[in-house]
């Protein structure tokens, strides 16, 4: 099978490779680029734990073709930390104990991103909607819920 | 396993390529890769257009014309077509509806799907370069069709006429035990004057449910007189089985969802 050129931005830094044609995004990531923080779960769309943003909107990287992402800006949950400093809501999930096995910890955080990003003071039920795409068999989801309440109240009092 | 991606600005060029076997149309992956995933054999080679028109969504004189690659994200925020945002927002969760497109959903088995059994009710056209055929001609013939659909075109609803529902284990998203999706024309004192009730997971695609539609003319929409519409819901339905639910829950719980729709 043929190799083709796939170019775009992952977290700030421009990244090319060449990847086999019909490659997925989760797999350029994760194999070709070395960014392992989205995961495979499901690889059918179910579990949310391959979850990316590409141009600001959340996607599920297992079923992104690399190809289709040519010039995207591509933020997975290993370009939150700056300079080994964990985001609000990184550390909120930490405190609240919202993530146990941690596999699908990526994804929920950048699901919680989308929707702070866009709406910094959500309520309960905006929350609940936007992780209802990820799934967790650990945490039972109430601490997830919370630490991204928390996130929001912490962004909302730094902003102040 | 290998795909070879093939990429056209036009759709008249992609349909020619999308002759060749073991090839399929790539909208937004959702079914398609999916697929592929899952080992499916028969994908070999992916067919996409990048023309803009196929993500347009045009609104005028109380229609709306929706590009086959409008998502279901793009339709559940856009200001003038609330009335279908209900059924948009019931596809997945948020990362799925920035994927999922209409050309998709036309596309997607039982229990998937669940935007166009909105499209069946509301009486939608099937849009391809050549042709535009009522949607139950399409879904009659979607096994065989080779033409890469471009677009649908939707009457939209007046307010209060559109009701739609989609009935799913895990809350607050989750895969349809059943979806229905009902356009109810009434008279001033409330009788049902004309009404399209489309059904999903009641047979491989979605499917309408003609003879409750007979019966719900001249009643009004109470539990009384809309119980003989719920008593023939079941009939010419072949509801599927799948690990959600079998055929005989989904087609005994079909009457009680109708019902509630219908009287809410």
């Amino acid at each position: 099978m043929a190799k083709v050129p796939v170019q775009f931005t992952l977290n700030g830094s421009e990244k090319a490779e060449f990847v086999e044609s019909g490659t997925t995004l989760l797999h350029a990531l994760r194999d070709k680029i070395g960014d392992t923080s989205p995961k495979g779960g499901c690889h059918q769309g179910t579990c949310g734990a391959c979850s990316v943003i590409v141009d600001g909107e959340l996607r599920l990287s297992c079923l992104t073709l690399a190809e289709t992402c040519s010039d995207a800006d591509i933020r997975t949950t290993a370009g939150l930390a700056e300079g080994g400093v964990l985001q609000p809501l990184q550390r909120a999930f930490l405190d609240a104990f919202a993530t146990q096995c941690g596999f699908c910890t990526p994804g929920m955080i950048m699901a919680a991103k989308v929707l702070l990003d866009r709406t910094p003071n959500p309520s309960r039920e905006d929350v609940v909607e936007a992780l209802s795409g990820n799934i967790c068999r650990c945490t039972g989801y109430e601490p997830i819920i919370q630490a991204v309440l928390t996130a929001a109240r912490a962004n909302s009092q730094n902003a102040a | 396993m290998s795909l070879a991606l093939q990429t056209f600005s036009s759709v008249k060029d992609a349909n020619a390529a999308l002759q060749a076997a073991g090839t399929r149309y790539l909208g937004g992956g959702t079914l398609v890769v999916r697929a592929a995933n899952e080992g499916d054999v028969s994908v070999s080679s992916l067919v996409r257009v990048t023309d803009p028109g196929l993500s347009r969504i045009a609104v005028s004189g109380g229609k709306v014309r929706l590009g086959a690659a409008v998502t279901m994200a793009a339709i559940a925020r856009h200001p003038e077509l609330a009335a279908l945002a209900p059924a948009a927002r019931a596809v997945g969760g948020p990362a799925i509806r920035n994927m999922a497109t209409v050309g998709g959903n036309l596309f997607a088995p039982a229990p998937y799907g669940d935007f166009a059994v909105a499209l069946l009710a509301l009486g939608a056209t099937v849009v391809t370069e050549d042709s535009e055929m009522p949607i139950e001609a399409f879904f009659a013939a979607r096994d065989g069709s080779r033409a890469i659909v471009t677009g649908a075109n939707v009457a939209l609803p007046g307010t209060d006429c559109f009701r739609f529902l989609k009935v799913s284990r895990v809350k607050p998203k989750g895969v349809s035990v059943l979806s229905i999706a009902a356009l109810l024309q009434r008279a001033p004192d409330g009788t049902v004057t004309s009404t399209r009730i489309a059904m999903g997971c009641m047979a491989d695609r979605p499917i309408r449910a003609l003879a409750t539609e007979k019966a719900l003319l001249g009643c009004k929409l109470t539990p009384r007189e809309i119980a003989p519409a719920l008593a023939v819901a079941g009939e010419g339905i072949a509801p599927i089985t799948d690990p959600i639910a079998s055929a005989w829950y989904r087609a005994e719980v079909l009457p009680v969802y109708l019902g509630r729709l219908l009287s809410n």
